[in-house]
């Protein structure tokens, strides 16, 4: 009897996922793929040869609905060459890669987001192929020096620069500033007297959070790094990243105690969220929120912020939202521009994959991406027309500009021990739990792999 | 002689029937006296509240969601299934593809190891053979190997099998982390099977395949349909060997693997996380609530007693 029952109960319900299943699949839509440009020129593709039947497998960090941009950008090569692109994407995408790659089961080209993790993959897998001529030449026309150095392990370059993001920006409202009368500041002395002069009117300048899962602390660590450009420029900057000045060094405090007249000072923190322990337990994603209902004013945040803004929000110079460059400090320095971008890495030297690499560094691709919206890219060939949003364009223009010194992201160079660890924790610490200057440093210093 | 432990033991054993009735009793109108209804049903809704707050934001408008908590439903009640047509529609592929995919991983991956157990537990129960008790504490002692460690080393053996990317590497691996506990939980049922219905059916010719399928299946069904929901339940909801195995090609991934990349590359879209939850959760809800009796019964049945 009980065996009947059983069985009976197995099968209602295998029906049940089975209805359910139907039911899914019946709710489904054709989802509509974008339309392929109907007539592409295919005279730059020339070089790549003829590689009809090849398979090309990508994998990235970027998902949907962000891949999508990717994929198209990929036809014209597809279409000219005959080559097929397989594009896979993973949120899990940095612990992944090196699993693949140890296990030979590594993708044809990976973009790699952190410099870090292209060292990882090269000393410890083996399995990177170095870049061929025609990236190197490619890298050599159109990319800075700073950016071929991001992309080389060890005296070899193996990554090509793709995409790039600024993080040197402070988001505001062009119209709660028409409001109130206030002007976007051209220096670093300026900003801190609109910060008195919105405290002075009653109301909080700054909103900053620095929550983001594991990932918790690392805005409040581009904080550190825009400052450290700012006062001291990007030679005392390397020295900091590679460890030839020590992390507890009076520079660095003098650059920690810098950010915390703004991050820890309970007059400017934390607009329309809390108290300063607040900045520590919001996430970044909702901090630059409360500059749209007008409770903050000013929000240190990259370029790819702009994702984070409601729907209907409008960017732009007279629009709900908009970013300016954080301003420099010590004029003697140019314009420090802090950053980030993913470089294409080949794990394959078949024909198909040595051309798509060099496809993918590029300026036709570059273009061809810019178009597709929302993505910016350091190559020089990149043409300002082709990028959409403002705060695109002003990044590009920041990239490109002769004047800017374009330094990539430190907590990504350095070892992941306090690059994606301490310097993360403690930080968060630094804020949550009121920890010493001298004690964060300190803790810092001491995680430092020997 | 004979009569003294009989006199002696009876009005022993009676005192104890009695006591442990009383006992019985006591905790019966302990328990269902007001007080411990009322705190039951306390912890009952504070274990429900945060669910019913997932299912309240899982219809709630974006901006809503974002910018305040889900009680804010009551003094300004808003909803849509906007969130929910993002979830099942929005990607670039379909949420049903997943959703088969998940269904093709799940049930090979349910039926193998059961069967496999099913035959390994006979075994060890009722065959002698030399080595039987090593090898079955062998197998039982494979159950402390975390999966951490074996994924890279199993990756390697199928890419050098060229398994890698199909629905094999899924299946095997669930299989191969499931078996020890599979065979632990079986055959400790068959082990409480009187040994003298065994030897009847013996007696009266049959081998051991007739033994193992007229006269143990039928007894093992509720072990087997526990066992057997616990094991979906897990594959179900298994997002580490999936993301390592199945990698994230959409040919084989399951919905695990798409939920987890529901909120976007950075997170922006964490808004569809509870309606994302809400249709992961379907399934293995109506799974659970159809064989929950087989569940508690065939649990109880396998492990304590054994």
């Amino acid at each position: 009897m009980a065996n009947r029952l059983a069985c009976r109960g197995i099968t209602a319900t295998v029906g049940v996922a089975v209805l359910t299943l139907g039911a899914v699949a019946c709710g489904g839509t054709g989802s509509t793929t974008a339309d392929q440009a109907a007539n592409v020129d295919c005279k730059p593709y020339k070089k790549y040869g003829d590689l009809s039947g090849k398979q090309i497998t990508v994998y990235t960090s970027i998902v949907a609905p962000e891949d999508q941009p990717h994929i198209n950008s990929y036809k014209p090569f597809e279409q000219c060459t005959g080559a097929k692109v397989v594009y896979e994407g993973s949120k899990e995408f940095e612990a992944q890669v090196v699993v693949r790659a140890k296990s030979g089961n590594a993708p044809d080209i990976a973009y790699v987001p952190q410099p870090g993790l292209l060292q990882t993959l090269v000393r410890d897998t083996k399995a990177v192929k170095p870049a061929s001529k025609g990236v190197v030449d490619n890298v050599d026309k159109y990319f800075g020096k700073d950016w071929k150095s991001y992309g080389t392990v060890d005296g070899a370059f193996y990554a090509a620069p793709i995409g790039a993001n600024v993080k040197s920006f402070v988001w505001y409202s062009p119209k709660q500033f028409a409001k109130k009368g206030y002007q976007v500041p051209q220096t670093w002395d300026d900003m801190i007297a609109l910060s008195d002069q919105i405290v002075k009117d009653g109301g909080k300048p700054w909103c900053a959070g620095i929550g983001s899962g594991e990932a918790t602390g690392w805005p409040a660590t581009d904080w550190m790094e825009d400052v450290m450009l700012r006062m001291y420029g990007p030679d005392v900057y390397n020295q900091w990243v590679t460890h030839k000045i020590p992390f507890n060094d009076p520079k660095v405090a003098a650059v920690l105690a810098k950010v915390g007249s703004i991050l820890k000072n309970p007059d400017y923190v934390n607009g329309g969220l809390g108290d300063v322990t607040s900045v520590a337990s919001t996430t970044f994603q909702d901090a630059g929120l409360p500059i749209l209902d007008g409770t903050c004013f000013l929000h240190r945040q990259a370029s790819f912020y702009q994702a984070n803004w409601p729907e209907g929000t409008k960017v732009g110079k007279d629009g709900d939202v908009y970013a300016f460059y954080l301003p420099p400090i010590n004029k003697k320095f140019g314009k420090p521009v802090l950053g980030g971008g993913e470089f294409a890495v080949a794990f394959s030297d078949r024909p198909e994959v040595v051309a798509f690499q060099e496809f993918l560094s590029s300026p036709e691709w570059a273009n061809l991406k810019a178009k597709e919206g929302n993505w910016i890219s350091a190559n020089t060939g990149l043409d300002i027309a082709n990028v959409d949003t403002p705060v695109n364009k002003l990044s590009v223009q920041l990239l490109q500009d002769p004047n800017a010194v374009f330094r990539f992201d430190g907590s990504d160079l350095m070892p992941g021990e306090v690059g994606a660890g301490s310097f993360w924790t403690e930080m968060t610490n630094w804020i949550a739990n009121n920890k010493p200057d001298k004690q964060v440093l300190n803790a810092i210093e001491r995680s430092w792999p020997k | 002689m004979t009569a003294t432990p009989d006199s002696l033991s009876r009005p022993r054993t009676a005192r104890r029937v009695a006591r442990t009735a009383q006992r019985a009793e006591q905790a019966k109108t302990r328990l269902s006296s007001p007080w411990a209804t009322a705190i039951s049903i306390a912890v009952a809704i504070l274990w429900t509240v945060p669910t019913f707050g997932l299912l309240l934001s899982s219809f709630r408008p974006e901006q809503q969601i974002k910018t305040t908590g889900w009680w804010t439903f009551f003094s300004d009640p808003q909803l849509t299934l906007k969130n929910y047509t993002e979830v099942l529609f929005g990607g670039s592929t379909q949420l049903s593809t997943f959703f088969v995919n998940s269904i093709v991983i799940t049930i090979p991956s349910v039926v193998i190891p059961i069967t496999l157990a099913l035959l390994a537990a006979y075994a060890f129960a009722w065959i002698d053979f030399r080595g039987r008790d090593f090898l079955f504490v062998a197998v039982f002692a494979l159950q402390i190997v975390p999966i951490q460690v074996t994924l890279i080393p199993l990756l390697q053996t199928y890419v050098d099998l060229s398994l890698a990317g199909s629905y094999w590497t899924v299946w095997l691996s669930h299989s191969i982390f499931a078996l020890p506990l599979a065979i632990f939980l079986l055959h400790n049922f068959m082990k409480d099977i009187p040994r003298s219905l065994v030897e009847a059916a013996r007696v009266d010719g049959a081998g051991h395949v007739q033994i193992f399928f007229r006269v143990l299946l039928p007894l093992l069904v509720p072990a087997i349909a526990a066992f057997g929901i616990f094991q979906f339940l897990w594959v179900w909801n298994d997002l580490l060997v999936a993301l390592t195995f199945a990698g994230g090609t959409q040919n084989v991934a399951p919905l695990t693997v798409r939920i987890a990349e529901l909120s976007g590359t950075r997170g922006t879209a964490w808004h569809l996380l509870s309606a994302g939850a809400f249709v992961a959760m379907i399934v293995p809800l109506l799974v659970f609530l159809s064989l929950q009796r087989y569940f508690v019964r065939g649990l109880l049945a396998g492990s304590v007693k054994g």
